[in-house]
């Protein structure tokens, strides 16, 4: 049976999150918080080793400004299986992990041994992160077994990569169904055997399908790992993606995740946001804070 | 007996007419002391805001034909005139003007806009130009839009001063963020109204009625505005502007004029006030003979 979630009280939670007044010091700590969790991602047809190696210079150097505090780099840079050797090289000795999309990405429409071998290629091209789209199709058609197969047997083609489930909840119709599919998800990375804090992510979207991210759907998927934590102790990793694009977007968030899973998960190791033009955003927060004048778009790098 | 209702003006900004983000207003009263309207007091948010509403609205308003420009500058003048006596009476609430000063006044203000609209598709002309250069080659300068121009408006005339100092920087394509007469705030409120109903796409002009003391820094310093442009500021106001200004490079250039000339359209509305505003490209084209 599908779980049922009130929708009401979950939407009216969730935007509780949004009240919070948050200023200054505790503002700026969350900002480089923010900066430093971002999967700074590409995932166009028109993506070229060029595109990919600017954007890689920009995850280490995230602006060229003076500052009086080092900025953090962020934690990973997001790109087709294609372009993850071209990533590895711009990002080696610097920190930042190379994650690769996979699975058939974005649709996941494609026969299992082409998925697979679409993981197993991007491990082997030195990608540190897996994310991969769950049978959307088959989940709607109610054929959960073979989604949970299918999440299971790409955990295993990971190797020592961690991996991020992508469950496209704007294709999912309901909270229920996202409930539902957040629990299978992580029921399905976790069986094949005792995974460690952080292995496995739970992710909203692709970035292709709006809408993306949202603070309600959030919310009911950091409610399945706070309850899969309660039970096993193992701590699911969560990443919203698509859709954030402010500063003040991304520390409703980390509200969020404080308020539902604990200090805890306020790090890169257990919370990530997929984003492209998010920290823009948040360097001109930080330069505004910092400088006491509003910077200019041209003042931050466009990649 | 009944009881008037008197209207709250918002500010106009990126196309809609939103409170302001501090939720601040001001009463205005007419001479009589009676409360007339309230007004929004503008916040640096709302520059900020207002800053971004022109910046996204730049490429558009720049890229479309200056012919195009024109007809949407003549249609704001259009409405001004279908307004005309509600600008009268608006000119009047908190200015000394008589019935047939104000009327010249937004007589003056709507045939300034005409001209500005008359400009936009001439002003290539007069400042761009073909060159003689020793070679194969066609050699162009031509004028473009700078980006957004801040525009800090004369305390009075209320109403022909921020039409003379909005209209050079829309006619050479540039958007603007203005800040209308603190003293006499109801024209420049209302204005907002005739951008809305004339074709002006959203975030190309943006109103915001607030004292120049808060927000004149923000003006002066924030890094979006490209270029500014003010008219009856004092001496420290002026320090304050450019010494905010020098961070970005930013243009800065004022509008001088003694009070009677205001209705003097070759100060008002000359193109050399356009000039403050464009930026010369030179293109070098190969041509096929010598």
């Amino acid at each position: 049976m599908l779980p049922s979630v009130d929708s009401v009280m979950l939407e009216q939670r969730a935007q509780s999150f949004a009240k919070r007044s948050i200023k200054n010091e505790s503002k700026m700590q969350g900002l480089r918080l923010v900066l430093s969790m971002i999967d700074l991602t590409t995932l166009e047809g028109k993506d070229s080793a060029e595109k990919v190696k600017s954007l890689c210079k920009k995850a280490v150097h995230l602006y060229e400004g003076e500052l009086a505090e080092p900025l953090p780099h962020v934690a990973a840079v997001c790109v087709y299986p294609s372009l993850v050797k071209v990533a590895k090289k711009a990002l080696e000795g610097s920190g930042v992990n190379v994650a690769s999309v996979a699975t058939g990405f974005p649709s996941g429409q494609y026969p299992i041994d082409v998925r697979i071998g679409d993981v197993k290629k991007a491990v082997s091209a030195g990608a540190d992160e897996i994310d991969m789209v769950i049978n959307r199709g088959a989940f709607l058609a109610g054929n959960y077994k073979k989604v949970k197969d299918e999440i299971a047997r790409v955990k295993n083609s990971c190797g020592n990569a961690h991996l991020k489930i992508i469950l496209e909840t704007g294709e999912l119709e309901t909270y229920d169904h996202v409930r539902f599919a957040s629990d299978l998800a992580i029921e399905a990375a976790t069986e094949a055997g005792k995974i460690s804090d952080g292995e496995v992510f739970i992710k909203t979207s692709t970035g292709k399908v709006s809408p993306a991210a949202t603070l309600p759907v959030t919310l009911v998927m950091l409610e399945a790992i706070r309850d899969f934590y309660d039970a096993t102790g193992v701590r699911i990793g969560m990443k919203p993606a698509g859709g954030i694009k402010t500063a003040k977007q991304a520390l409703h968030y980390l509200v969020m995740v404080k308020e539902t899973l604990g200090d805890e998960w306020l790090s890169p190791h257990l919370f990530r946001f997929g984003a492209s033009s998010l920290a823009n955003d948040v360097l001109r927060q930080i330069v505004k804070q910092t400088t006491g004048h509003y910077p200019a778009g041209y003042d931050f790098s466009e990649a | 007996m009944r009881r008037t209702v008197a209207k709250t003006y918002k500010l106009y900004i990126g196309g809609k007419f939103p409170r302001t983000e501090s939720g601040r207003s001001t009463i205005v009263k007419n001479k009589r002391g009676e409360i007339e309207a309230h007004i929004c007091q503008a916040s640096r948010k709302d520059v900020r805001d207002a800053v971004e509403a022109a910046s996204k609205a730049t490429s558009q308003w720049a890229s479309i034909t200056a012919y195009l420009r024109g007809q949407i500058l003549y249609r704001m003048a259009e409405m001004l005139e279908g307004r005309r006596e509600e600008f009268v009476s608006a000119i009047q609430v908190t200015g000394n003007a008589t019935a047939a000063q104000a009327r010249k006044e937004v007589d003056a203000a709507t045939d300034c806009l005409v001209r500005f609209a008359g400009w936009t598709d001439k002003i290539s002309h007069i400042l761009g130009s073909s060159n003689p250069v020793a070679g194969p080659y066609y050699n162009f300068t031509v004028p473009q839009a700078q980006g957004v121009v801040g525009v800090i408006a004369p305390q009075s005339p209320s109403l022909l001063g921020l039409i003379a100092m909005i209209g050079a920087p829309l006619a050479t394509g540039n958007t603007v963020v203005a800040l209308g007469s603190h003293l006499h705030p109801l024209p420049s409120a209302i204005l907002g109204e005739v951008c809305h109903t004339s074709d002006v796409p959203s975030g190309v002009v943006n109103i915001l009625t607030s004292t120049k003391k808060e927000l004149l820094e923000h003006f002066a310093t924030h890094r979006n505005i490209h270029s500014l442009y003010a008219s009856d500021v004092t001496k420290p106001e002026r320090t304050l502007i450019e010494e905010g200004a020098s961070d970005s490079l930013k243009r800065v250039s004022y509008l001088h004029i003694q009070k009677d000339a205001w209705y003097d359209q070759n100060q008002t509305a000359s193109p050399w006030n356009l000039e403050h505003f464009i930026e010369m490209k030179t293109i070098w084209h190969p041509s096929s003979s010598h």
